[in-house]
């Protein structure tokens, strides 16, 4: 370009230690946090799996035997009734909860005078601890004091309510003690995924001549869909993973009569020291929600489309 | 050796190559504008600039002094952003303060900088207020008072004024213009604004794809565009392209622009093109602006190369000041720049004058300007 | 959005209203029923108890069975109430919840704001760790709290609740500073703030509403816990909730259902409280940990 060449070629000033250590702080900082992940979580996980291969009893066994566990597992008929109870209580429970929740929901979005008063009645009993629901449900819902006696008391003298020690029954008290604590949360995601619709396209509708009953029908439900599955996915995470409301309202009894996975894994392992069995149980139930789980958050993580 | 040097530079970003080599010269106190579309690789320029970007190849030249490997904070660059990126907790004064305090200026130096900078930009009344209680130009300013506290070597802007309405762009515009005047400070300026680039530049470097396409004053740019892109991307209305072909030899070459079914118009070659450069058939494409094509009464007295065109109108748009008349001519729509007072009619036949001096001629192959 | 009738004649407009009034009650009254319950029997001494209706307000209210719950209710051979039993949960939960908002902050800004190759499966594993039934950790970590020294005590149910609270507190910080502009740490950096500066004056400052919002949710999730503590600490070092099914479900001598009932709301009131106070950031976390952002 032209003849003059620079006397001076440019300094090249070289980044310092400090620039090379500035450079990787971000990740000494997290590294902490993903170290305890990996050895928490995945580590602990891998662990378990290995010993489901085992047969650790009261202490671990390091010795790998095989599948025995899990045939050990699918024959026991106790893992049949914590299955069986799991799929009437998940159905139940996830069908009521959104059914539930989306009526309150729907009625909450009436303008509806006493809203800011209603809407934390619905929801306290999220707040609450599993154990003191628990508590409360098998006070309430007791044959000989609670429920069953108060109706008795203001007339109903037929009045039969014992489902909390009925072998068979007993699992609905499950299922209403976990809907009471749930369903004001589904109604919040329900009530947060209608205030987010365009109100012009309900005015629209109305101006097409639709009722409000068709408006729900045609437009809202069907515009609430990512609401839908974000509750289905909640709740049905919530309800493998359920343990603690179980053990407070019926210890998993009577007899057997409300085992539940969780439930059953715990007794395997820690009271019946039937580890590798406990472990082959936690596995599946791993496998469970890993199922329902990892394609949501998929979904949920994707880049969205711009 | 210039005060900004980029040199020879390339930034890949996952297989993608942003920019394709750059090479470009700011003096100090030169104001440089990168313009280009959106996706041209501007930013991603103003960045390695600045030193928020890692550069894959080339070299980043500040006063001397390679500063590709040096911290953003090292650079001694102040940046202006399109978001004005105030500090949403601090106020304006901890805004502006905040580089200085970052580098251990003491108390009373940095409320004295302060206080300049803000007597400069007229923002005194606003130094305790927050940045959510600014209007845009206000916070616009604050933004300014920020990257002007520093005294740094190189101001670099991206996009500053695209979030404000029309009135206060042409306000601050101007006032960035001026405060380049005052200062001398030298200026990097990224937009996608071909007014903002022609308007505030004593530089401009036309980008497209990672490519500097030309880079000159605005009025090379302008008047001399290297070839079609920077030709269509500047200038608004857009300069006129209008394919034709050589007609005749040495001495005697014409410009023919075919018109379906009526007798080809017939331009003189402008002189801004060496006929040797020519040959007889040669396919090429005209460019000239609106404001060359005018009505005979408007003609330039001095212009050599003018030629007459009887035309029919198709538009007349008035705006004021001008008036712009739209005719088709070699199947493209022609606009020309009349004056206001001229009775031109839709439908009826115009004469136009077309000032070939300020014409250039590209090659409709290789889309160069033929010199 | 909301589908005021209009069309609708006025008089079933108003029964319609009536309807949804109606309903709306009807639900709120079950809703409060098993609270209420629970309340007035703590407050009634167990001879009204058994023979008086559960509905029925309290003849003289006492806060005896709170006292006996609080002080004096065995639970096991231990009979010195509950109140050893809150005060491990207070010790667990204020570190656990301060630990793990801190390392959540820390994880959301890097994530975000110093994102390196691999940021996705980084921030896809920790999210993941959310969900996973506790039951596929329960044996491993069982034994390593054992191995360093630390199964049936407060410091090791803080580790656990660090470690599984983790994936939540980082997914709140990610969501929230996500929004943040990245212009603001670009500028941040010219103006020559390091790392940690800019986290501490240009990200922290503006992070009031998630913190709120992470520190309920770990709040109320680990006081309410009881699988890790009942699996981790069930002796001395109990949290509230083991002692509380602890007391409840002890088959020992007489059923002491007033006592029962006031420490549930020993175990209740913090979190019920906090609802309270803020119901608007809890139910915030509630969403932000069920769907993303």
């Amino acid at each position: 370009m032209t003849l003059t060449v620079d006397a001076v070629e440019p300094v090249r000033r070289k980044a310092g230690v400090l620039d090379r250590v500035r450079d990787i702080l971000p990740k000494i900082v997290l590294a902490p946090s993903f170290a305890l992940i990996l050895f928490f979580v995945y580590g602990f996980i891998l662990w378990t799996l290995y010993l489901s291969f085992t047969n650790s009893r009261i202490l671990p066994i390091y010795e790998i035997v095989g599948f025995d566990a899990y045939i050990n597992l699918w024959s026991q008929p106790n893992w049949y009734m914590a299955l069986k109870n799991l799929a009437i209580f998940g159905t139940l429970y996830i069908g009521l909860c959104i059914a539930i929740g989306l009526l309150l929901a729907i009625l909450l979005d009436q303008k509806i005078r006493g809203e800011g008063v209603l809407r934390p009645i619905f929801l306290y009993p999220m707040a609450l601890s599993f154990v003191v629901t628990g508590t409360a449900w098998k006070w309430f819902l007791n044959p000989g004091l609670g429920l069953e006696r108060t109706m008795q008391q203001w007339g109903f003298e037929n009045f039969q309510f014992d489902w909390l020690t009925s072998t068979d029954m007993a699992i609905y008290c499950v299922v209403i003690a976990g809907v009471w604590q749930a369903s004001g949360f589904v109604m919040a995601m329900f009530l947060a995924g209608l205030r987010g619709i365009d109100g012009e396209i309900i005015k629209a509708a109305q101006i097409d001549g639709a009722s409000s009953f068709s408006i729900y029908r045609r437009i809202v439900i069907p515009l609430l869909r990512p609401a839908f599955l974000s509750a289905v996915i909640v709740l049905a995470h919530m309800a493998i993973k359920s343990y603690d409301l179980v053990i407070a309202l019926t210890g998993g009894g009577p007899g057997n009569a409300t085992e539940l996975p969780s439930t059953f894994m715990y007794s395997y392992t820690f009271t019946r020291s039937q580890m590798a069995v406990g472990s082959a149980s936690a596995i599946m139930m791993l496998m469970g929600i890993t199922a329902i789980i990892v394609p949501y958050l998929y979904s949920e993580l994707r880049e969205p489309a711009r | 050796m210039s005060f900004l040097e980029i040199r020879d530079l390339y930034k890949t970003i996952g297989g993608v190559n942003i920019l394709k080599g750059i090479d470009i010269e700011l003096d100090k106190g030169g104001f440089l504008v990168l313009v280009g579309p959106s996706g041209c690789g501007k930013s991603t320029l103003l960045n390695t600039v600045a030193g928020l970007t890692d550069v894959t190849r080339g070299e980043v030249v500040i006063d001397g002094e390679v500063v590709n490997d040096l911290h953003p904070s090292k650079r001694d660059i102040a940046m202006v952003f399109q978001s004005y990126a105030l500090y949403p907790n601090m106020t304006v004064e901890g805004n502006i303060a905040f580089a200085l305090e970052m580098r251990g200026v003491p108390k009373a130096d940095r409320d004295e900088a302060v206080k300049a900078a803000a007597k400069t930009l007229q923002i005194e009344h606003l130094l305790k207020r927050r940045p959510s209680q600014l209007s845009g130009g206000q916070r616009q300013r604050v933004a300014m008072g920020r990257a002007l506290v520093r005294k740094p070597r190189v101001f670099l802007f991206d996009e500053p004024l695209s979030n404000l309405d029309a009135k206060l762009r042409v306000e601050m515009r101007a006032e960035i213009k001026r405060l380049h005047r005052d200062t001398g400070a030298t200026i990097v300026y990224v937009t996608h604004d071909q007014i903002e680039a022609m308007t505030m530049a004593t530089k401009i470097a036309v980008m497209k794809e990672g490519v500097v396409q030309q880079v000159g004053t605005p009025d090379e740019i302008y008047r001399m565009p290297s070839n079609l892109f920077v030709a269509d991307f500047m200038g608004s209305p857009a300069m006129n392209l209008l394919e034709g072909r050589i007609a005749g030899g040495d001495g005697t070459a014409r410009i023919q622009l075919t018109r379906n079914g009526d007798t080809p118009v017939e331009l003189a070659v402008p002189p801004t093109v060496r006929e040797t450069a020519l040959r007889d058939g040669q396919p090429v494409i005209l460019g000239i602006r609106p404001e060359a094509i005018t009505d005979t009464g408007l003609t330039d007295p001095r212009a050599k190369a003018v030629s007459i065109v009887h035309a029919p109108v198709d538009l007349v748009e008035p705006t004021g000041s001008d008036t712009f008349v739209v005719t088709q001519l070699a199947g493209k729509e022609v606009t020309a720049r009349v004056r206001s007072d001229v009775a031109a009619k839709a439908g009826e036949t115009f004469e136009f004058a077309f000032n070939l001096d300020r014409a250039v001629v590209f090659d409709p192959a290789t889309t160069e300007r033929l010199r | 959005m909301s589908t005021a009738t209009a069309s609708v004649s006025p008089g079933s407009a108003r029964a319609a209203r009536f309807v949804i009034y109606g309903l709306l009650l009807l639900f709120a009254f079950i809703y409060l029923l098993p609270f209420f319950v629970m309340l007035v029997t703590s407050l009634k001494p167990l001879a009204e108890i058994r023979s008086g209706n559960m509905l029925a307000l309290p003849q003289s209210p006492s806060l005896d069975a709170w006292a006996k719950a609080w002080g004096t209710a065995c639970i096991g051979v231990d009979c010195s109430g509950i109140k050893g039993y809150f005060w491990n949960s207070i010790r667990m939960v204020v570190p656990a919840v301060a630990i793990s908002t801190i390392l959540g902050a820390l994880n959301g800004y890097v994530l975000t704001k110093w994102r390196f190759p691999g940021h996705k499966l980084v921030f896809g594993m920790m999210l993941f760790a959310c969900f996973i039934p506790f039951q596929a950790v329960l044996i491993p970590m069982a034994r390593v709290l054992g191995i360093i020294g630390l199964a049936n005590t407060t410091s090791g149910l803080i580790l656990v609740h660090v470690v599984y609270g983790l994936g939540f507190t980082t997914l709140f910080f990610r969501n929230y500073y996500e929004a943040f502009p990245d212009e603001l740490i670009k500028a941040a950096q010219i103006d020559g703030a390091g790392f940690f500066r800019i986290f501490w004056r240009i990200l922290l400052p503006s992070s009031g509403p998630i913190i709120v919002v992470t520190v309920i949710y770990q709040f109320t999730n680990i006081w309410n816990d009881f699988l890790f503590g009942v699996s981790f600490a069930s002796g001395g070092g109990a949290p509230m909730t083991v002692a509380l099914n602890n007391l409840v479900s002890s088959s020992t001598g007489v059923k002491e259902y007033n006592v029962d009932m006031a420490a549930a709301m020993f175990a209740a009131l913090p979190t019920l409280i906090v609802y309270v106070v803020a119901g608007r950031y809890f139910v915030r976390g509630l969403m932000a940990g069920a769907v993303k952002g």
